[in-house]
């Protein structure tokens, strides 16, 4: 992979800490996130890669007794600042989770949910456009354009994630953040889905939690290992997993933990 | 692979475990066929004695519409209970002598002047003719005819004489007696008279009442539990406001009732026997049995729907209007009319209120006097006459149909609504 050597900053994380409760979660995570490439976070279950993604968009601001220390800036602007509309940065930072979440509603709506909210086309016209173009870049155009009044979750599973994906795509977000979005699809699924990531980060930077190394190694530019709530080693992927420098990171590459 | 030996105390054991089994099986069986047997005993015994309450005997007799009877120009303050007794006396001219035509005349119901006035002013071309029209029969002897009262019993022990039976045999011979739908128990407000005594005004007050109950606990009910179940911070006020709206719903009803008589009628000074005081007080019943099935709808829905509207930046009432609320429909709907189904067969509260009592007029809004339903068949029972008997239970069997319409409804909400994810 050629990647340009100086790539522009999107993300910025500087000693977040969460904690649920009592307990801690994150002890101070550092990472930068560059912006149009897939970086993977990876590791063990439990430590922390989706903590730290759901920081991203202040998804883990409703989770009650969360509480999240330290720095996130997107665009060198702190998206824990008090000027910061929650709503807003959502708006800016789209999310696809692990398990398919179409609304129960059509596939139409679905995907002109969010441009409607946010007030994002003026005409009937403008937002038809905005939904077929999402659904275009999502690969699921072909499937669905004679059935868009179908409801969303009629679909198959991994249809359904790509449905996921248009509607995140729809109110152009700068980042999209993906938490383990092939854990429930099969490998041709998981495939579709994996092209069209590398396809999105023309225009979005991508932030993707992981099981799979594989798909880590084959779709990230770079890669973060977690541990206890620790980011162990971070850098190219191709280095993380050629050339690990931790030993933690080593053993669960080569598949000795985890 | 092993053998899959079987010993002797395997077999036992195995037999054991089966006969247990068995056992739990025919318990359970045996459970549910009782309740059903008492289930279907209690409808059956309440369904046979309702129904001589549906139907009615009419004697039909030849009047003359004339002056010498009544006054054209002042048709409904007429003599038409006159009339109607004149016309059966036509059919027995030999009754002579005052007592035995006012004996003659107790076969009658006082209704029956009612049927000849109604059918007059219904068709003012019979003024002057001479009409045959079937006329409402006394209580006790509809019951005879019914079979209800035994006449093989001795004079003394029954309610009609053998005077009177002879003159209904009489009557009958001629086939002057009909047996219709008794149509006066739904288009009648109550009565001292059996045979007039109908539901209509019960019916009206109980749909008076309950619409009140509706506009007062739905709103705020759901409101409540929106409020508690998606907003409210989950501290130990929020803990104790919780435990309350639960323990709410187990307060004697009768309760209820001393509180709305002590705040609505003494306190704002609403009227007694309203249907407006009963809805505010049957509100305040029904509010937790609205609050806790409402927040169990709102908390049924998978949280990935909530995360899926926060993740393209809807906002949090956004979530709960656009996304919750919608799903929780057919739950919220559901328990508000379980909740409206027990608050309409709820007569304790209403005591204290002053809507059990003998209100004969239909109430035209909810400040008008009223009773209900269940208040209704409660004063029905209490009364002496053998005819009630069969109305109390006409008025159980109207009740329950009612209850088992509006559960059928919340079935069908529950089904239209239902959307799956």
């Amino acid at each position: 992979m050629s990647e340009k050597t100086d790539p522009k900053i999107k993300i910025e994380a500087r000693g977040v800490e969460v904690f649920y409760g009592e307990a801690q979660a994150l002890h101070g995570i550092d990472l930068d996130v560059n912006a149009n490439q897939v970086t993977a976070l990876i590791g063990p279950s439990g430590c922390g890669k989706s903590t730290f993604l759901r920081c991203i968009n202040r998804m883990n601001d409703v989770i009650d007794g969360c509480r999240v220390n330290g720095n996130i800036a997107i665009d060198g602007q702190d998206i824990y600042s008090a000027e910061i509309d929650v709503v807003e940065l959502r708006a800016r930072v789209g999310m696809v989770f692990q398990k398919p979440n179409p609304f129960p509603k059509s596939i139409y709506d679905n995907v002109a949910y969010g441009p409607r909210i946010h007030g994002l086309s003026q005409s009937r016209e403008q937002l038809d456009h905005i939904v077929e173009s999402s659904l275009k870049r999502a690969g699921l155009w072909a499937e669905v354009s004679d059935r868009l009044l179908a409801s969303g979750t009629s679909l198959s599973g991994g249809q359904q994630q790509r449905l996921c994906i248009a509607r995140a795509i729809a109110v152009s977000p700068d980042v999209v953040l993906m938490d383990e979005p092939c854990s429930a699809l099969d490998p041709i699924a998981t495939a579709v889905i994996e092209e069209l990531m590398e396809e999105l980060r023309k225009d979005y930077t991508i932030v993707i939690v992981t099981h799979s190394m594989q798909q880590a190694a084959r779709i990230s530019q770079r890669t973060a290992y977690f541990h206890l709530g620790n980011v162990v080693e971070h850098g190219a992927t191709q280095q993380i997993f050629t050339n690990p420098q931790n030993q933690q990171t080593e053993a669960y590459i080569s598949g000795k933990i985890g | 692979m092993t053998e899959f030996r079987q010993t002797e105390a395997r077999k036992a054991q195995l037999a054991k475990r089966y006969r247990a089994e068995y056992r739990f099986k025919a318990f359970g069986i045996g459970a549910i066929c009782t309740a059903g047997l008492i289930l279907l005993f209690l409808m059956g015994s309440i369904l046979i004695s309702s129904l001589p309450a549906f139907t009615q005997h009419y004697v039909t007799l030849d009047i003359e519409i004339t002056e010498r009877h009544i006054d054209t120009q002042n048709l409904a303050n007429s003599d038409w209970r006159g009339l109607a007794r004149t016309s059966l006396r036509a059919q027995f001219p030999e009754v002579q002598g005052r007592r035995d035509k006012r004996a003659l005349g107790k076969l009658l119901s006082i209704g029956a002047s009612d049927d000849v006035r109604d059918y007059v002013l219904a068709n003012p071309s019979s003024l002057g003719t001479k009409i045959r029209l079937p006329v409402t029969l006394s209580d006790d002897i509809d019951l005879l005819l019914k079979g209800v009262i035994d006449r093989e019993l001795p004079e003394n022990e029954r309610v009609v004489s053998n005077q009177n039976l002879a003159w209904l045999d009489k009557l009958v011979a001629e086939d002057r007696i009909s047996r219709q739908f008794a149509t006066k128990i739904f288009t009648n407000g109550d009565s001292r008279e059996p045979e007039l005594a109908g539901l209509h005004g019960a019916l009206v007050g109980t749909l008076w009442t309950l619409l009140v109950t509706l506009l007062a606990s739905f709103p705020l009910g759901v409101m409540a539990a929106i409020y508690l179940e998606e907003i409210a911070p989950k501290n130990r006020l929020t803990r104790i406001i919780e435990v309350n709206i639960n323990n709410l719903a187990a307060v004697p009803s009768i309760v209820f009732g001393l509180l709305g008589l002590a705040v609505f009628i003494n306190f704002f000074g609403m009227p007694r026997s309203a249907p407006l005081v009963g809805g505010l007080v049957l509100a305040l019943m029904t509010l937790p049995r609205i609050i806790i099935p409402t927040r169990a709808a709102f908390a049924a829905i998978p949280p990935s729907i909530r995360e899926a509207a926060m993740g393209v930046g809807a906002s949090r009432l956004q979530v709960i209007m656009h996304h919750v609320l919608p799903l929780a429909m057919p739950g919220i709907l559901t328990g508000t009319i379980i909740g409206l189904a027990q608050a309409a067969g709820e007569t304790a509260p209403l005591l204290m209120i002053g809507m059990m009592a003998f209100i004969v007029d239909v109430p035209s809004d909810v400040t008008a006097k009223a009773t209900v339903l269940p208040a209704q068949i409660y004063m029905w029972a209490n009364n002496p006459e053998r005819a009630f008997m069969a109305r109390t239970s006409a008025g159980i069997v109207v009740l329950l149909s009612l209850l088992l319409l509006v559960n059928a409804t919340a079935i069908y909400f529950r089904k239209r609504f239902e959307k799956r994810w």
